[in-house]
């Protein structure tokens, strides 16, 4: 059971900033890549504006942790599942989001994509393969 | 079966943690097991020993302690988010320098790394949030 | 994999519901607890929603309909009314428990 590899999914779905929620669950995903499990992280719903560019907190006194998300690939967090449709209820578009990365240590480091935006439908089903799902 | 329950708000603001605490019980009655309890977020709050609620209200912190001492609970507070909202216990105050303690005794403080050690040994991770 | 979904938020306040109910998928089933009882209820415009979700299970926690005034009567047909311990059982039954909180 110890041995055991799970599919773990964070789920987010609130904005940065307004409540800590989005980056305390930050947290424990950095915690969590160290417990070689697969990751993969889902952002719908309003967590979409958390991995929007050129987040600026200095007129609001609060630590931006934005460049936390740049570092997930890092930590062997690369999938990041982004709900389409999310994005255009918000007037967004995936240029609008953080050029996320990772660099595949199977393909001579080459850099690929971290984030792949998702149909709805899609992301039900990717919902639906996990065996442990994380909501905060 | 083996539960692990997760907890992301304080009490008496949110009704999360009354729906935990009875979902935690019953499921305890029912002869599941729970493999951890872990408050996060501003359910850091539910650890501490100095709430005193009105006499006619629900004592959320003792039904926590209670429920512990009756079946050897695991009840873990997240230290991240301790510290940050002042939940301590003795090898936090002196590590910080603080002059108090609050966190009660059935309660312990530990990492997050707890979190994910009991989505991994449990077989179903039950979130209660706002 | 089948799920169970829980809500415990209003409709009429949050958009957990309806992003809940727009990502289930047939063979899983939905709870509605604490203020997502109100989803819950004849009537309202959650009714629809609850009514269309194809071969999806909607159950709402007895306790929080009694506490907030509501009688079984007025629970859309369909939805079956659980206590605790029928909660425990659910998320016993389904693989896993994804909360919409």
């Amino acid at each position: 059971m110890a041995e055991e590899i799970k599919n773990f999914l964070y789920l987010n779905r609130r904005a940065p900033y307004g409540t800590i929620y989005a980056w305390e669950s930050l947290e424990v995903v950095l915690i969590g890549a160290a417990f070689d499990q697969k990751v993969s992280l889902a952002f719908l719903d309003d967590g979409v504006f958390q991995i929007v560019k050129g987040q600026d907190t200095t007129g609001v006194d609060m630590k931006n942790f934005s460049p936390t998300y740049a570092a997930l690939g890092d930590y062997d967090v690369n999938q990041l599942y982004v709900e389409r449709e999310s994005l255009e209820e918000r007037g967004l578009t995936v240029d609008d989001l953080m050029h996320l990365t990772w660099e595949d240590e199977d393909e001579d480091w080459a850099e690929k994509d971290s984030i792949r935006v998702v149909s709805r439908a899609e992301l039900a089903k990717i919902i639906e393969q996990q065996d442990v799902v994380f909501s905060f | 079966m083996k539960f692990a329950i997760q907890i992301n708000e304080g009490p008496y603001q949110h009704q999360a943690t009354d729906s935990a605490y009875l979902f935690t019980k019953t499921a305890l009655e029912k002869g599941h097991e729970i493999f951890r309890v872990f408050f996060y977020h501003d359910g850091v709050g539910n650890g501490t020993r100095l709430t005193t609620p009105p006499q006619d209200d629900r004592h959320i912190v003792n039904r926590w302690a209670d429920l512990a001492e009756k079946y050897d609970l695991d009840l873990v507070v997240c230290v991240a988010a301790a510290q940050r909202r002042g939940m301590v216990d003795a090898g936090e105050a002196e590590r910080n320098g603080k002059d108090a303690t609050n966190i009660h005794p059935k309660f312990r403080i530990s990492g997050l790394g707890q979190l994910i050690e009991a989505a991994v040994q449990s077989e179903r991770l039950v979130v209660f949030g706002d | 994999m089948s799920e169970l979904h829980t809500v415990n938020k209003s409709p009429f306040e949050k958009s957990s519901f309806d992003s809940c109910v727009e990502h289930v998928l047939e063979g899983s089933a939905v709870l509605l607890y604490e203020d997502g009882v109100y989803a819950a209820i004849r009537g309202t415009a959650a009714e629809g929603k609850v009514k269309s979700a194809q071969g999806v299970k909607f159950y709402a926690l007895g306790p929080d309909l009694k506490a907030r005034g509501l009688s079984g009567e007025r629970v859309t047909d369909g939805v079956e009314i659980v206590d605790y311990a029928g909660f425990v059982d659910l998320a016993a039954e389904y693989d896993k428990v994804v909360a919409w909180v």
